[in-house]
C-alpha cells in the first residue's frame, strides 16, 4: 500500500491496514473521494464517504436496498445532474490531473466523457448494433469512417462480441438477446477509450450464462480500464472484484480487499449482511 | 499541455453556447401559444370595446331582437343566445345518450375485435368536414323529417341540432370511455362476486365511479356543439330568430358571425363590430365550459 | 327461492336487452355516416369529370368547377404546414425535454389545452384584426395558412408531446452516460424515435384543417374566384416567386358552402362533388396517417 494511501485512509479511519497487502503489490489511485456528502433533495442520501478507488482494478459497492450504493456510483458520472434538486458536497479528485469531477465548474459533459457507465436493464438504442457503438465517437466528433469502423470492431472485440455479430453489423441491435445487448452495452461504453467504467447491477436482468460471460469479460476489461461495481449478488462480488466497500444508509461500513472482507470482515455489521443474517 | 487545454476549454464554451441557443430558440417556440391567446383576447376585446361605447351592455343582454344592419338596429344578443342554446340542446339529447351507451357498450360489453373496427369508424365521423354535415342536414336529413312533421320548413333548428349530435358521439364517447376504463377491475370484480349483471355493475358501480371523467366528455360536447358554425350556416338559416321552438329556422352566434362575413360590412362600422362583440360572448361562453370540464377532469385522474 | 330465480331472470333479460340497445347505438352512428357518404355519392358522383377538377366556378353550374378551389386549398396548406409543424414541434420539445417545473410552464401549458378547445370561427375573428389589418396581410393565402395554422397547433404540440413522452428514460440515460448534450440527446434520440408519432399527428391535424372553412369565412375569403394564384415558379429570374402568398384565393369546403347555399338544385350536385373530394381528400390523409402509425410501430416497441 503506497503511504498516501495509507496515511489517507488512516485518517478516514476506514480502512483497516492490518490485513491489506505489501506495498509492492499495491497499484496506484484513479480516484479520490473526500468527504463526500449527496443530497437528494433534503434527505442526506450519502454521508462522509471518503474512499479510494484503485487503478486497472475492480471495486465493488455491496449493501442491502437503499443503503446507496447505486446513489454513490451515479455521483461518478454526474447522471444525478439530470434530475433538479441534487446537491453534491465534497469532491472527487480524478487522477492523474486532479480533477475534482463533482466541483461546481466542471462541466458535467467532461466527466462523462472520460467516465461511462453500463446500466441494469440493457438498454441500447433503437438503431443499428454499429450505430449503437459508434454513437459515443460520434458525439466526440469523430467523422472518419474508417477511424469508427475500426474503433467500433476494436470495442465489440474487446467486449467478446464480436464473433457473434460481425457479419449483421447494420441489423437492429433489438434483434440481440438479453446478455448479447447487455455486452453490446458495455461494446458501447468502451469504444470512447474511457477511464473508468461504472457498472450498475450488470447482470441483475440476465439468465446466468449470461452473467458468467460477463463476469468473464470483467476479468479481462480490468486490464486497460478501472471498473467500479454495483451489485447485489455478494458472490459475484466475491467473484469479480479486487476491493469491496460495504455501505449501509449512506455511509460506507467497511472498505478492504475483497479477500479479507468476505473472510475476515472487520465489523460485525459487514458479517451480518455478509453471512446473510439481513438483507 | 496547455495549448490543448485552452482548446478544450473552448470547445467547450461555444458547446455551451450552442445549447443555450437552441434551447432560446425552442422556448420562444413554445411562448407563441400564449401570444395567440392574447392576440384572441386583444383582438376580441379592443373591437368589442368600440361596440360597448355605442351599445350598453343592459341592452346587449335583454334587448329581444338582433337587427344591426337595419335602420332601427336592435343590438340584443338574446336572440342568437336562443338559437345557439336550442340547437346546442337538440344536439345534447342526441350525443348525450348515444355516446353514453356507446360508451358502455364498448368497454364492458363488446368483444375485442368489435373496439378495434368500431373505434377507428367513430373517430372517421369526426373526421368528416363540417361543411359536409351541413350539406347532409339540409338536403337529407331535413326533407327526411319533412315526411314526418310536413310543416317543417325547409331551414329549422332539429336537423341542424340533429346532425349536430351525430358528429360529437365520438367526442362524448371516447372521452367517456377512457374515464370508464380508469375504473379499477377490482370494484367491478367485488360488484359481480355479489351476482349483480353486467348491466347493473356498469350503472350502479363503473358508471359513479366514472363520473366525473363522464361529465367533462358531456362539458367536451356541449362546448363543441356551441362553437359550432357551418351546419346551422347552411341549415338553420341566418335569420335572427328569438324562438324556442327547433322547428322554426333561426341565426346562431356563429351564423350570425358568418352572415355578416359573406356581406360588405365596411370595416370600422358598428355592423361590423357586432360579430366581435358576438364572439366575444361565444369565447366566454364556450371558456366558462372548459375550466368546469379541466376541473372535473382533473378530479377524475386524481381519484387513481 | 322461486322468487329469487325470477329476480335473475328479468335481470339477466335487462342485460341483453341493453347488449342490443348497446349494438343499436354503435349502428346509429355508422349508419349515419352510411347515408351520408351514398346521398353524397349519388348527388355528386355524375358531376365528377375532368373538366369539373380544370373549370374554374361559374354563373352555369353545368359549366362550374373546382380548379380554384383545390389549387387554393394546396396553397393554403403549404402555408399551414410550413408555419405549423416546426413551429408546433419545436413547442413540444421545449415543453418536455428542456422545461422546468414553473409557474411559466404551468401557464404555457394550460393555454394550449384551452386554446385546442376554442371554436375554429374565433380564430377567424382574431385573423381579421391581426393579419388582415393590424399586419396588413389582407385577404390573402399568407393570411389563411396562418390562421389555419395557428388553428391546428395546438394539436401539433400534444401529438409532438406524446409522442415524446413514449420514449423510456433509460435510452435517455444512455445517451447522457455517453457524453451527449441535451440537444446531442433530442437531435440524435429523442426526435428520430419520436417521428413516427408526431408525423402521424401532424397529418390528422392538417386533414381537419383541409375542412376548416368557419374562420376563413370570417376573414372574408371570396367563392367567386375566376383565376388562378400567380405560379411559385416562373420562368424569368430569379426564378422563384412569393407572389401567390399575398394573392387572393378561395378553398375547397367555402367553394361548396358557395353551392349549398344557391337555391338551384344543379349547384346542389356541384355541391355534392365537390364534397366528394373534400372526403376523399379527408380519408386519404387519415389512412395515411393510420399507415405511418403502423409502420413506426412495427419498427420500435417500447
Amino acid at each position: 500500500m503506497t503511504p498516501e494511501i495509507e496515511s489517507t485512509a488512516r485518517a478516514a479511519g476506514k480502512v483497516h491496514l492490518s490485513n491489506v497487502p505489501a506495498a509492492s503489490s499495491a497499484p496506484p489511485v484513479k480516484a479520490l473521494v473526500r468527504d463526500l456528502n449527496f443530497y437528494y433533495g433534503t434527505v442526506h442520501a450519502l454521508k462522509n464517504i471518503n474512499l479510494e478507488i484503485a487503478e486497472k482494478r475492480v471495486t465493488a459497492l455491496i449493501g442491502p436496498s437503499g443503503c446507496g450504493k447505486t446513489t454513490y456510483l451515479r455521483c461518478f458520472n454526474r447522471m444525478h445532474d439530470l434530475y433538479p434538486g441534487n446537491r453534491y458536497e465534497g469532491e472527487i479528485i480524478l487522477h492523474p490531473d486532479n480533477m475534482n469531477i463533482i466541483g461546481h465548474r466542471i462541466d458535467p459533459i467532461e466527466v462523462r466523457m472520460r467516465i461511462s457507465m453500463v446500466f441494469q436493464k440493457p438498454n441500447p438504442f433503437p438503431k443499428t448494433i454499429y450505430e449503437n457503438v459508434a454513437y459515443g465517437l460520434r458525439v466526440r466528433g469523430v467523422r472518419r469512417k474508417g477511424v469508427i469502423d475500426e474503433k467500433v470492431e476494436q470495442a465489440l472485440q474487446r467486449s467478446a462480441l464480436w464473433d457473434e455479430v460481425k457479419d449483421r453489423l447494420h441489423e437492429q441491435a433489438y434483434n440481440l438477446s438479453g446478455g448479447q445487448q447487455q455486452r453490446l452495452c458495455i461494446a458501447r461504453a468502451l469504444a470512447t477509450e474511457p477511464e473508468i467504467v461504472l457498472f450498475d447491477e450488470p447482470t441483475s436482468a440476465l439468465d446466468p450464462i449470461a452473467t458468467a460471460r460477463i463476469e468473464e469479460l470483467m476479468h479481462e476489461l480490468k486490464e486497460r480500464v478501472t471498473i467500479i461495481i454495483v451489485t447485489h449478488n455478494m458472490q459475484q462480488a466475491a467473484r469479480v472484484s479486487d476491493y469491496t466497500a460495504f455501505m449501509y444508509l449512506g455511509e460506507v461500513v467497511e472498505f478492504n480487499n475483497t479477500n479479507q472482507i468476505f473472510t475476515n470482515p472487520a465489523r460485525k455489521q459487514t458479517e451480518d449482511y455478509i453471512t446473510g443474517r439481513y438483507g | 499541455m496547455a495549448a490543448s487545454l485552452s482548446a478544450h476549454a473552448t470547445r467547450s464554451r461555444l458547446r455551451q453556447l450552442r445549447e443555450r441557443l437552441v434551447e432560446s430558440l425552442l422556448f420562444l417556440a413554445a411562448l407563441s401559444s400564449v401570444v395567440i391567446t392574447i392576440g384572441i383576447v386583444g383582438v376580441l376585446a379592443v373591437e368589442s370595446a368600440g361596440f360597448f361605447k355605442q351599445v350598453s351592455l343592459l341592452d346587449f343582454l335583454t334587448d329581444t331582437q338582433w337587427t344591426p344592419l337595419f335602420d332601427d338596429a336592435h343590438y340584443g344578443i338574446l336572440p342568437l343566445m336562443a338559437g345557439t342554446l336550442v340547437t346546442t340542446a337538440i344536439a345534447l339529447v342526441v350525443a348525450i345518450p348515444l355516446g353514453t351507451i356507446t360508451a358502455i357498450y364498448l368497454s364492458e360489453y363488446a368483444g375485442y375485435r368489435t373496439r378495434e373496427i368500431i373505434k377507428p369508424l367513430m373517430e372517421l365521423l369526426s373526421a368528416v368536414p363540417t361543411v359536409v354535415y351541413g350539406y347532409f342536414a339540409l338536403l337529407f336529413v331535413t326533407p327526411l323529417l319533412q315526411k314526418l312533421l310536413p310543416e317543417l320548413p325547409g331551414f329549422n333548428m332539429l336537423s341542424a341540432g340533429i346532425v349536430i349530435g351525430v358528429m360529437i358521439i365520438p367526442y362524448v364517447s371516447s372521452v367517456s370511455e377512457d374515464a370508464i376504463r380508469a375504473v379499477p377491475m377490482h370494484l367491478r370484480e367485488s360488484s359481480y362476486a355479489m351476482g349483480a349483471t353486467r348491466l347493473q355493475t356498469s350503472l350502479r358501480v363503473v358508471i359513479p365511479a366514472a363520473l366525473s371523467g363522464i361529465a367533462a366528455a358531456y362539458i367536451l360536447g356541449i362546448s363543441r356543439a356551441i362553437g359550432e358554425t357551418m351546419v346551422v350556416a347552411i341549415a338553420a338559416g341566418m335569420q335572427p330568430n328569438l324562438t324556442w321552438n327547433p322547428m322554426e329556422p333561426a341565426a346562431t352566434i356563429t351564423a350570425y358571425i358568418v352572415q355578416v362575413s359573406l356581406g360588405d360590412v365596411p370595416h370600422g362600422s358598428i355592423g361590423y363590430q357586432t360579430i366581435f362583440a358576438a364572439g366575444l360572448t361565444l369565447l366566454l361562453m364556450t371558456l366558462v365550459f372548459n375550466i368546469g370540464g379541466f376541473i372535473l377532469r382533473k378530479r377524475f385522474r386524481q381519484a387513481y | 327461492m322461486e322468487q329469487l330465480k325470477a329476480l335473475i331472470a328479468r335481470r339477466k333479460l335487462f342485460d341483453r336487452i341493453f347488449s342490443v340497445v348497446g349494438l343499436l347505438a354503435l349502428t346509429i352512428g355508422l349508419l349515419t355516416l352510411t347515408a351520408l357518404i351514398l346521398d353524397l355519392a349519388m348527388d355528386g358522383l355524375p358531376r365528377l369529370s375532368w373538366d369539373f377538377f380544370t373549370s374554374f366556378p361559374s354563373r352555369f353550374a353545368s359549366k362550374a368547377g373546382i380548379l380554384s378551389a383545390w389549387v387554393g386549398t394546396t396553397l393554403v396548406m403549404l402555408v399551414t404546414a410550413m408555419t405549423a409543424v416546426p413551429l408546433g414541434i419545436a413547442a413540444g420539445l421545449y415543453l418536455e425535454e428542456y422545461a422546468p417545473k414553473n409557474w411559466m410552464t404551468a401557464l404555457i401549458e394550460i393555454n394550449i389545452a384551452n386554446l385546442a378547445a376554442v371554436p375554429s370561427i374565433v380564430y377567424g375573428l382574431m385573423a381579421i384584426g391581426l393579419f388582415v389589418y393590424t399586419f396588413n396581410l389582407g385577404q390573402s393565402i399568407l393570411t389563411a395558412g396562418l390562421t389555419l395554422a395557428l388553428l391546428i397547433l395546438p394539436m401539433v404540440i400534444i401529438a409532438t408531446r406524446e409522442s415524446v413522452r413514449a420514449i423510456p428514460g433509460n435510452i435517455r440515460e444512455a445517451a447522457y452516460a455517453l457524453g451527449a448534450t441535451k440537444w446531442q440527446t433530442v437531435r440524435d434520440h429523442v426526435l428520430p424515435y419520436s417521428t413516427g408519432g408526431i408525423l402521424t399527428g401532424v397529418i390528422i391535424a392538417l386533414s381537419r384543417a383541409i375542412g376548416e372553412s368557419a374562420p376563413l369565412i370570417a376573414i372574408g375569403a371570396l367563392s367567386f374566384i375566376a383565376f388562378l394564384p400567380a405560379p411559385p415558379i416562373s420562368a424569368e429570374p430569379p426564378f422563384l416567386s412569393f407572389q401567390w402568398l399575398m394573392d387572393q384565393y378561395t378553398v375547397m369546403p367555402i367553394q361548396m358552402f358557395n353551392w349549398v347555399s344557391r337555391p338551384q338544385e344543379e349547384f346542389h350536385h356541384n355541391a355534392a362533388a365537390a364534397g366528394l373530394v373534400l372526403l376523399g381528400m379527408t380519408l386519404i390523409m387519415n389512412g395515411i396517417a393510420i399507415w405511418i402509425r403502423f409502420r413506426f410501430r412495427k419498427r420500435i416497441k417500447w
